[in-house]
């Protein structure tokens, strides 16, 4: 079972929320960079985040002189009756010569694909395509090129979902956060918040968040509910709604997930070997120490499984999220 | 006028007494369209399939329409075959959950539904392109969105309006993790909460529910005070989610409302009555957080 095709090298997308993270994912061997406008039309709209249209056609000309390439996330879900600033954002990234940009909207992609013919597209994690009739249905009707899946799948299944749509190309998320839930499907957060995701950009954002500090230590908020409480000598993580710890059946714990970062160094070739064309590294949202550290680890680690040698012994515990790590959904048994 | 669907049972009830569900819904007179078919995991599906041809057998006798609805995530083969199977269904509608299940149509009408991501008019538009002949609408909308979509749909537009709302679907059974279980060993202990399990904060504040690998809201949604306006807003239809109280009189109640025959806080009351311990909420229709609940003012 699986792809019978020889692998080839994937492809390293990495993420860029600053122009100075972009030039450290650039100069640490990233093959793409990932980057979005300083609006609502991409889903990392954090205060502070992301590039302006100058700043974009800067990031583009100094990536394509390292030989990078850079893709342009505008994979919110636009407002209905006001699509202009999702139509401008594609327009502009066509316009600036980025490599791709990367959709969610059926209604977006379908104009992208009528007004910018020559736009190369990729389908976002936010689309949750997640087998091969809804894959075919995005390259067949809108010439979608590549499809980035939602984690929810296992390496078998990506193996078999790569066998039935070449010459389509996959990419998945190797390292960084981890939505438990299926992409662009969870609106946890606009019901706890009033933002979401798919609407705003944004998961639990930042200003809904609350600490408490008490004797017995912190309680972290979102939005007037407790997502969580610290012993005092415990670090206090970001509520993000779903790795809070919750009562059900009259017992407390990490309902939906615990804090933790994807992190799949350890599982690559099985990742390549599945036909994967690309691997995504997750936060545009964190600095470049981090986007530094991970795209370095990640290549020698790609470089590594091509060249047939033992994948290095690279320890990214420091920049994980509560320093645990897992490999999702790609495992079964994570189910 | 405006119609009344019952969407379809999203937890996990044993295959009679979802049976007999269905019967007792045959026979009320206020619910317009009914749906049926296994939602959320497909592991449920081989116990719902042996009802579902008495059942619409007897829904079509009773003279509602029928709508087979499909499964929200669609990964495996045999999950994919099965939506195959239900797109080349003759004779019955189909709503389409996943955006594979649209496609799989071939341009033959359906029903989109509300776990698809609808959020604008050209995505409307592509939809209803592909043959959606109705679109049941995202929970997150708020009501100047819903508005502006139902004027430039062709077809109907559905907004739910009454139940726990299915606000996000995994792959992760987190009813299986909640007693320390897998999916694959899941001893289908989601049967245990017919209308969901609770899930609290550490503080035991009611804040959501999970059915499986679907969370839900903790709230019942309900929009009885906003029908009104919503209907001359241009909406076809509401959706009420079934729950295990008597939907019947649940569906009699909105019915009352839409005609003009009950006041909506009269029907409130009356609803908290047919929901022991059940909170309401309304926040997305004004554009506010879903948990919420703003006193009727559209």
């Amino acid at each position: 079972m699986g792809s019978t095709l020889p692998p080839t090298r994937p492809e390293l997308v990495c993420p860029a929320g600053t122009p100075a993270a972009l030039k450290s994912a650039v100069d640490a061997g990233a093959d793409c960079v990932y980057v979005g406008f300083r609006d609502e039309t991409n889903a990392r709209n954090f205060p502070g985040l992301n590039f302006n249209r100058k700043e974009l056609g800067e990031g583009i000309a100094y990536a394509h002189d390292k030989g990078a390439k850079v893709l342009v996330a505008i994979n919110t879900f636009p407002r209905a009756g006001t699509p202009e600033l999702w139509h401008q954002a594609v327009a502009d990234a066509a316009r600036l010569k980025a490599d791709a940009v990367i959709l969610a909207d059926i209604g977006l992609i379908e104009h992208a694909a009528r007004v910018h013919p020559e736009l190369r597209l990729h389908l976002s994690v936010q689309a949750a395509a997640s087998n091969p009739a809804a894959i075919a249905f995005y390259a067949e009707r809108f010439g979608v090129k590549r499809v980035v899946l939602p984690r929810v799948l296992t390496v078998q299944e990506i193996a078999t979902i790569n066998a039935r749509i070449a010459p389509v190309e996959t990419e998945v998320f190797v390292f960084g956060g981890l939505c438990v839930m299926a992409e662009g499907r969870c609106a946890l957060s606009s019901y706890v918040t009033g933002q979401s995701p798919n609407m705003n950009g944004v998961c639990s954002p930042a200003g809904e968040v609350r600490y408490t500090e008490t004797h017995a230590g912190v309680t972290s908020e979102l939005s007037g509910f407790t997502i969580n409480k610290f012993a005092p000598n415990e670090p206090a993580g970001y509520p993000t709604l779903c790795k809070g710890r919750f009562i059900a059946r009259d017992k407390a714990s990490y309902l939906f997930e615990e804090p933790t970062s994807l992190n799949t160094l350890n599982i690559l070739p099985d990742l390549i070997k599945a036909g994967v064309t690309a691997f995504k590294i997750e936060g545009r949202q964190r600095g470049r120490a981090y986007v530094a550290a991970v795209v370095q680890a990640f290549r020698a680690g790609v470089d590594a499984v091509m060249a047939g040698r033992p994948l290095p012994d690279i320890d990214l515990d420091r920049i994980t999220e509560g320093g645990k790590q897992t490999t999702g959904a790609y495992e079964k048994a994570w189910r | 006028m405006t119609s009344l669907t019952l969407g379809p049972v999203l937890f996990n009830w044993k295959p009679e007494a979802l049976r007999d569900f269905y019967f007792r819904m045959a026979d009320c007179p206020d619910l317009d369209t009914i749906h049926l078919g296994e939602v959320v995991c497909s592991k449920r599906t081989p116990f719902v399939e042996p009802i579902i041809p008495e059942v619409i057998e007897r829904l079509t006798q009773a003279g509602k329409e029928v709508v087979l609805s499909s499964l929200a995530l669609i990964m495996s083969d045999r999950e994919l075959a099965q939506a195959r199977d239900l797109a080349a269904a003759d004779g019955v509608l189909v709503e389409a959950n996943d955006i594979s299940v649209a496609a799989l149509m071939q341009g033959r009408p359906f029903v989109a539904g509300p776990l698809l991501n609808i959020y604008n008019e050209g995505t409307l538009a592509s939809l209803e392109a592909m043959g959606a002949i109705r679109t049941c609408l995202p929970a997150e909308l708020a009501a100047d969105a819903v508005a502006s979509l139902a004027a430039k749909a062709k077809g109907e537009i559905e907004v739910q309006a009454f139940g726990r709302l299915p606000l996000a679907i995994s792959a992760r059974c987190y009813a299986a993790r909640a007693r320390n279980l897998t999916k694959d060993g899941c001893q289908y202990v989601c049967a245990d909460d017919r209308d969901g399990m609770a899930v609290e904060t550490l503080d035991e504040v009611p804040f959501l529910a999970v059915n499986g690998t679907q969370t839900m809201s903790y709230h019942h949604m309900s929009l009885l005070g906003e029908l009104a306006d919503l209907a001359s807003r241009g909406v076809d239809r509401f959706r009420l989610w079934p729950h295990h109280v008597a939907m019947d009189a649940v569906a009699g109640l909105f019915r009352a409302v839409l005609d003009g025959k009950l006041d909506a806080d009269e029907a409130t009351d009356r609803l908290a009555d047919l929901c022991p311990g059940a909170e309401f909420a309304n926040g997305y229709i004004y554009g506010q957080p879903g948990h919420q609940y703003v006193e009727a003012d559209l």
